[in-house]
C-alpha cells in the first residue's frame, strides 16, 4: 500500500468487488473437482503402500490405513469449506443485532429464537462473559440467555457439516433438531427456576445500572471484507485444529481396523441401557474440537454402536467443556454452573435414551 | 497521540488484535498509546459484547473478531 494517510479513500471504494467474487467461484469449482476424486486417489495410495509395504490391504492395519488416508484429506477439505462459508454467512449477524432481536421477548418464543440465533451468531467462548452481561443487562431473561449460551456451542456448524459429509444427512438433521431442542428446553427450565439471585453480585449491579453502552455499532463490512474474514478464519481455525483432526481420525482408524463388532454392540449397543449415562459421564470432562470427535463417531456407528449412545457422547463432548465453565465462573456462582451442567446433561441423557428406544 | 483501547479477556485473538494495532500505527507513523482492557467488568461497562473490541479516543470502532487490516489503517489515520 503506497497510499498516504491523508489521501487514503474508504477501503471499500478502492477496488471493484468482482475479482473477489470470481476468485471465490473459481476456488469453489476447484474444490469440487478435487473432492470428487478423493476416494479413488486415497484408494490408489493405499494400494500402492500395501503392495510395497509389509501390511496386507485386507488386514486390520490395512483397513485402518485406508480409513486414515481417505478421511484426513476429506475432513480437512470439508473443514476449509465450512469455516469459510460459515464465517462469510455469520458476518451478516452480530451479537449486537441478536441482542436487539431478543430484547423484550418473553420466555418460550424467546427461548426458541435465542437457540436459533445461537447457531448463526458469531461466538467464541472467550466472549461468553461479555455476551452474557450484554444480554442480561439489556433485560433479556436469564433462561433466554441460557438458551443462546447452550445452543452456540452445542449446535456446532463444523460438527453439523462433518456429520452430513461423513455419516449421513439423517444423523446430521437429528443432531440439529435435538441440539436446538435441548437448548430451548434447558433454557426454559433454568428460566422457570428463577435463579437470577445466583449470579455473581457485580453482575446484578450492572444489571441494575442498565445497559448504557448504546453506541452506534461499527460500520457494515463490504463483500471483499467478508471474504477476507473467511480466509483469515480458515487460516486461524485450520491451523488450530488440524492436530485434533489427525488425532481424531487416527482414533477412528484404530476403532475401524481393530475393535471387533460384537464387542462394540455389547458395550455400546442399544441393549446396554447403562451405555448412555456412561457415554455422558465420559464425554462431559472430555474436551476436543468438534472436528476431532466426528471421525470417532463415524467409526463407532460403523461398528454397530447405537445412535443414541453415540449422539449423547458427541453432544456432551462438544456442548459442555471445562474451559467454558471456568470462563463463566466469573459471572455465575458455582451453584448456577452446577444447575446449568445438570440441566444440559439431563437433556442429552434423554435424547440418548429416546433414540436408542426409537431406532 | 491517539489513545487506543483493546478490549478482551486475554485470549489469543485479543493479543493478535493489540499487536495489529501497534504494527499498523508504527507503519503509518501514528503515535498511539495502547491499553489492554482485560477485566470482564470493565469490558461489560464499555458496551463491547463480542471481543476483541477496539476504541480510539473513546469511540468504539470495532467489536467481534480480528479487525480488517484496511479498516484499521483507516481508523488510525483518521
Amino acid at each position: 500500500m503506497s497510499l498516504t494517510p491523508s489521501d487514503a479513500p474508504a477501503p471499500a471504494a478502492a477496488r471493484p468487488d468482482w475479482p473477489w467474487h470470481l476468485g471465490v467461484a473459481a476456488a469453489a469449482v476447484l474444490w469440487w473437482l478435487v473432492y470428487g476424486q478423493l476416494a479413488p486417489l486415497a484408494e490408489a495410495v493405499t494400494e500402492t503402500l500395501t503392495a510395497w509395504g509389509p501390511v496386507a490391504r485386507d488386514s486390520h492395519t490395512g483397513a485402518a490405513l485406508a480409513f486414515f488416508l481417505y478421511d484426513v484429506p476429506k475432513v480437512m477439505m470439508l473443514l476449509v469449506l465450512i469455516v469459510f462459508a460459515v464465517t462469510v454467512l455469520r458476518s451478516f449477524f452480530s451479537a449486537e443485532r441478536t441482542r436487539a432481536l431478543l430484547t423484550g421477548r418473553h420466555e418460550g418464543v424467546g427461548n426458541a429464537m435465542a437457540a436459533g440465533l445461537g447457531v448463526v451468531t458469531p461466538f467464541c467462548s472467550c466472549s461468553a462473559v461479555s455476551l452474557f452481561i450484554g444480554f442480561v443487562s439489556a433485560g433479556i431473561p436469564l433462561g433466554v440467555t441460557f438458551s443462546f449460551l447452550i445452543a452456540a456451542p452445542m449446535v456446532n456448524e463444523v460438527a453439523l457439516v462433518l456429520l452430513f459429509g461423513l455419516v449421513g444427512w439423517q444423523v446430521a438433521l437429528t443432531y440439529l433438531v435435538f441440539g436446538l431442542g435441548i437448548a430451548v428446553v434447558a433454557g426454559f427450565v433454568i428460566g422457570k427456576l428463577r435463579l437470577e439471585g445466583w449470579l455473581q453480585d457485580w453482575v446484578r449491579e450492572i444489571h441494575a445500572a442498565a445497559a448504557s453502552g448504546c453506541q452506534s455499532g461499527p460500520e457494515r463490512p463490504t463483500m471483499p471484507e467478508r471474504y477476507r474474514m473467511g480466509l483469515a478464519a480458515v487460516r486461524e481455525i485450520v491451523g488450530k485444529v488440524w492436530l485434533w483432526v489427525v488425532l481424531g481420525i487416527g482414533m477412528g482408524a484404530l476403532i475401524h481396523g481393530y475393535v471387533p463388532e460384537d464387542l462394540m454392540i455389547r458395550i455400546m449397543g442399544a441393549e446396554a441401557w447403562w451405555s448412555v449415562p456412561a457415554a455422558v459421564a465420559l464425554g462431559v470432562p472430555m474436551y476436543t474440537n468438534a472436528a476431532g470427535v466426528i471421525p470417532i463417531v463415524e467409526a463407532l456407528l460403523g461398528k454397530g454402536a447405537a445412535l443414541g449412545t453415540v449422539l449423547a457422547f458427541m453432544m456432551s463432548v462438544i456442548a459442555l467443556s471445562l474451559p467454558e465453565m471456568i470462563i463463566l465462573r466469573q459471572v455465575l456462582t458455582l451453584r448456577l454452573i452446577a444447575v446449568f451442567v445438570g440441566v444440559v446433561a439431563s437433556g442429552i441423557l434423554a435424547v440418548g435414551f429416546l433414540f436408542n428406544l426409537l431406532f | 497521540m491517539k489513545s487506543v483501547k483493546v478490549y478482551g479477556p486475554g485470549c489469543k485473538r485479543c493479543e493478535t488484535t493489540a499487536s495489529m494495532v501497534a504494527d499498523t500505527a508504527a507503519k503509518l507513523g501514528v503515535a498511539v498509546e495502547i491499553e489492554k482492557i482485560t477485566d470482564p467488568r470493565a469490558i461489560a461497562l464499555s458496551g463491547v459484547m463480542s471481543t476483541p473490541g477496539i476504541s480510539i479516543d473513546g469511540t468504539l470502532v470495532h467489536s467481534g473478531g480480528l479487525p480488517d487490516a484496511a479498516r484499521l489503517e483507516g481508523w488510525l489515520s483518521a
